[in-house]
C-alpha cells in the first residue's frame, strides 16, 4: 500500500517538475509582452511580412511533402526489399541533424557550388537568397517528420483490409486511395502536424542556405532573432505569435484525433 | 522496491546538480594554484586574443580565461552579474554605456578596423559603383548589428540613386558576418560588406575591394576593466597590454588597425 502511494507521490513530484520546467518559459513569452504593445508590434514594418512569408512557404512546402511523402511512406510500409533499414534511416537522418548541419549540407548539394548547383543554376533556378530556397529547406528538414510517421501508420493498417479489397478486385491503386489513407489519416495527420510545426520554426538551414531578407527570405523565426538584440518587445511579440499558432496546430490534432473512432496515436 | 522512485529523483537531481556545478568545478582547480583573468572578448577578436593571451599567461604567471560572443551579449552578461575582469568589445559605444552605468572603471580604445568590399576572389568587382549593376548580388549585415549599421552608415553618403541602386541588389541582410563570409565563399553573392579582417582570415578565398575614402565610417574597438573585476590589477595590465605588447601585435597581424 505505501509502495503504492510512494510511486505516485514520485510521479507527481516528476510531473510537475516537467511542466513547470516546460511551460514557464512559453507562459514567461505571454506574461512579458502586454495585448496592446503585441499587435502594435505586429503593425510594425517587416513583422507581418515574416509571417505571411512563413505561412506561404510552409504551405508550399508541406504540399510537396504531403504529396510525394505519403506514396513513399506508403512503399516503405507495404513492400520489403533488401537495404529497406538502410533506406529508411537515411530518409530519416535529417530529423537529428543539428540546423547548421542541415544548412552546410544543403550548400553543398544544391548551393551555387555545390554538386548539383550547376545543372540547377543551367534550368534557370535560383534557390539561395531565393524564396525557393527558403521552401527547399523546409522541405529537407521536416519531410522526415512526416514520412516517418506515415509510414508507421500505413504498416499498422490491418492487412485483412487491404486483402479484402483486393479480393474484391480493386486495383491497388485504388484502395491506397480508398481505404489505406482513409484507415490511416489519423496517423497521417499526426505527421502533418509535426512537420509543419518543425516547418514554422525552422531557423538555421533558411538562414545558411536562404539569407534573410524581408519578404524574401526572413521567415518569422529570422525575423524574431534580427530583432533579438535591438527591438526585444517585438521579438517577444512575434515569439507569441508563432508559439500561439503552434499551440493551435498541436491542439487541432488533438481534436481531430479524439474525433476518431480508430482511436489516435494507432501508429505507435 | 518502494524507494525506487525516489532513488530516481535523487539520480535526477543530481545529474542536475552535476551539469550546474561544471563551471564552480574549473574556478575552484584555478583559484588552488594560480590567479585566473577572466576576459569577455567580442568574437571577431578570437584569434588574435587567444594567440596571445596564452603569452600574457606566462608574463604574469597567471591564468587567463578567454570567453568569446556578440558584444551585445557580453554587455548584458556583466549588467547581470557574471564575474568578469575585462571587457573587450567590437565597437566603442557598449564600453560607454556600461562605464556611464558605473559597470566598468576603466575604458580605452585600442583597435581600429576597416569596412570594405568582399568579393570572392578572381571576381571582376573592383569598385563600390559595380554594385549597382543590374544582376549584381549582395549580401550585407542587418541593420541591428553593427557591421550593418556601418554599411548603411557608409551607404547613405552616395548619391541617393546610387545608393537606392546598390541597396536594390542586396539578397540578404545577415545577423553576423559569418553570414555575410560564408555567402560569398559558397559563391551564393558576388559582394558583400565586411571588415578588412574578415576578409585577412579568409585566407585568400575572398579579395577586397576599398571603399572610397571619404564613406569609409569610423570603426573603433573599446576595452574596460569591470568595476568589480576580482583581479583588478591585472586586468589593468590586460587592458594595457592591448595597446602595447603580444596581445597589440597579435592584433595588428589579424588586420586590426591602431587606434
Amino acid at each position: 500500500m505505501s509502495g503504492h502511494r510512494w510511486f505516485g507521490v514520485g510521479l507527481g513530484i516528476c510531473l510537475g517538475a516537467a511542466v513547470l520546467f516546460l511551460a514557464l518559459p512559453i507562459v514567461a513569452v505571454f506574461v512579458d509582452s502586454s495585448p496592446g504593445e503585441l499587435i502594435a508590434s505586429l503593425g510594425e514594418e517587416g513583422a507581418l511580412d515574416a509571417l505571411w512569408l512563413s505561412l506561404r512557404c510552409t504551405a508550399i512546402a508541406i504540399a510537396i511533402i504531403l504529396l510525394v511523402g505519403t506514396p513513399a511512406a506508403y512503399f516503405l510500409a507495404t513492400r520489403s526489399f533488401r537495404g529497406k533499414a538502410a533506406l529508411v534511416t537515411i530518409i530519416e537522418l535529417p530529423l537529428v541533424l543539428p540546423p547548421a548541419v542541415a544548412g552546410i549540407a544543403l550548400l553543398a548539394a544544391v548551393g551555387p557550388s555545390g554538386i548539383l548547383g550547376g545543372a540547377i543554376d543551367a534550368a534557370g533556378i535560383r534557390l539561395s537568397l531565393a524564396t525557393a530556397g527558403v521552401i527547399v529547406a523546409l522541405v529537407f528538414v521536416s519531410a522526415p517528420f512526416y514520412i516517418r510517421q506515415a509510414m508507421a501508420s500505413f504498416a499498422a493498417v490491418d492487412r485483412a483490409l487491404l486483402d479484402a479489397s483486393r479480393t474484391l478486385g480493386i486495383s491497388e491503386a485504388r484502395s491506397f486511395v480508398r481505404v489505406m489513407i482513409p484507415v490511416a489519416i489519423p496517423g497521417l495527420v499526426a505527421g502533418t502536424a509535426l512537420a509543419l510545426g518543425r516547418a514554422l520554426g525552422e531557423f538555421g538551414a533558411t538562414l545558411m542556405f536562404a539569407g534573410s531578407f524581408q519578404g524574401i527570405t526572413q521567415t518569422v523565426p529570422l525575423a524574431i532573432y534580427d530583432r533579438f538584440a535591438t527591438d526585444f518587445e517585438s521579438a517577444l511579440a512575434l515569439s507569441a505569435v508563432l508559439v500561439a499558432v503552434s499551440a493551435a496546430i498541436l491542439f487541432s490534432v488533438k481534436l481531430v484525433q479524439r474525433g476518431d473512432p480508430l482511436g489516435g496515436w494507432q501508429a505507435r | 522496491m518502494r524507494r525506487t522512485p525516489v532513488v530516481v529523483a535523487l539520480a535526477a537531481c543530481a545529474l542536475v546538480a552535476w551539469g550546474c556545478g561544471d563551471d564552480d568545478e574549473g574556478e575552484a582547480d584555478a583559484s588552488a594554484g594560480e590567479t585566473t583573468l577572466v576576459v569577455s572578448a567580442a568574437a571577431s577578436m578570437t584569434e588574435a586574443l587567444e594567440s596571445c593571451a596564452d603569452t600574457f599567461g606566462e608574463e604574469e604567471d597567471a591564468r587567463v580565461r578567454l570567453s568569446f560572443a556578440g558584444s551585445d551579449e557580453l554587455a548584458a552578461q556583466i549588467r547581470q552579474g557574471a564575474e568578469v575582469d575585462v571587457f573587450v568589445a567590437a565597437n566603442t559605444s557598449l564600453p560607454q554605456q556600461l562605464r556611464a552605468e558605473g559597470l566598468l572603471a576603466k575604458t580605452a580604445e585600442f583597435a581600429t578596423n576597416e569596412l570594405v568590399i568582399a568579393v570572392p576572389s578572381g571576381s571582376e568587382i573592383d569598385s563600390l559603383d559595380d554594385l549597382a549593376e543590374d544582376g549584381v548580388t549582395v549580401v550585407m549585415g542587418s541593420e541591428s548589428v553593427p557591421v550593418g549599421a556601418y554599411t548603411r552608415e557608409a551607404l547613405a553618403g552616395l548619391p541617393p540613386a546610387r545608393e537606392k541602386a546598390i541597396l536594390a541588389n542586396v539578397r540578404s541582410n545577415e545577423p553576423d558576418v559569418n553570414g555575410i563570409v560564408g555567402k560569398l565563399v559558397q559563391g551564393a553573392a558576388d559582394a558583400g560588406f565586411v571588415y578588412a579582417t574578415d576578409v585577412t582570415a579568409t585566407d585568400g578565398a575572398l579579395g577586397t575591394v576599398a571603399l572610397p575614402p571619404e564613406l569609409e565610417p569610423e570603426v573603433a574597438y573599446g576595452a574596460g576593466v569591470v568595476s568589480e573585476a576580482r583581479e583588478p590589477e591585472l586586468a589593468r595590465k590586460f587592458l594595457r597590454g592591448l595597446l602595447r605588447g603580444a596581445c597589440a601585435d597579435a592584433l595588428r597581424e589579424a588586420g586590426f588597425g591602431p587606434p
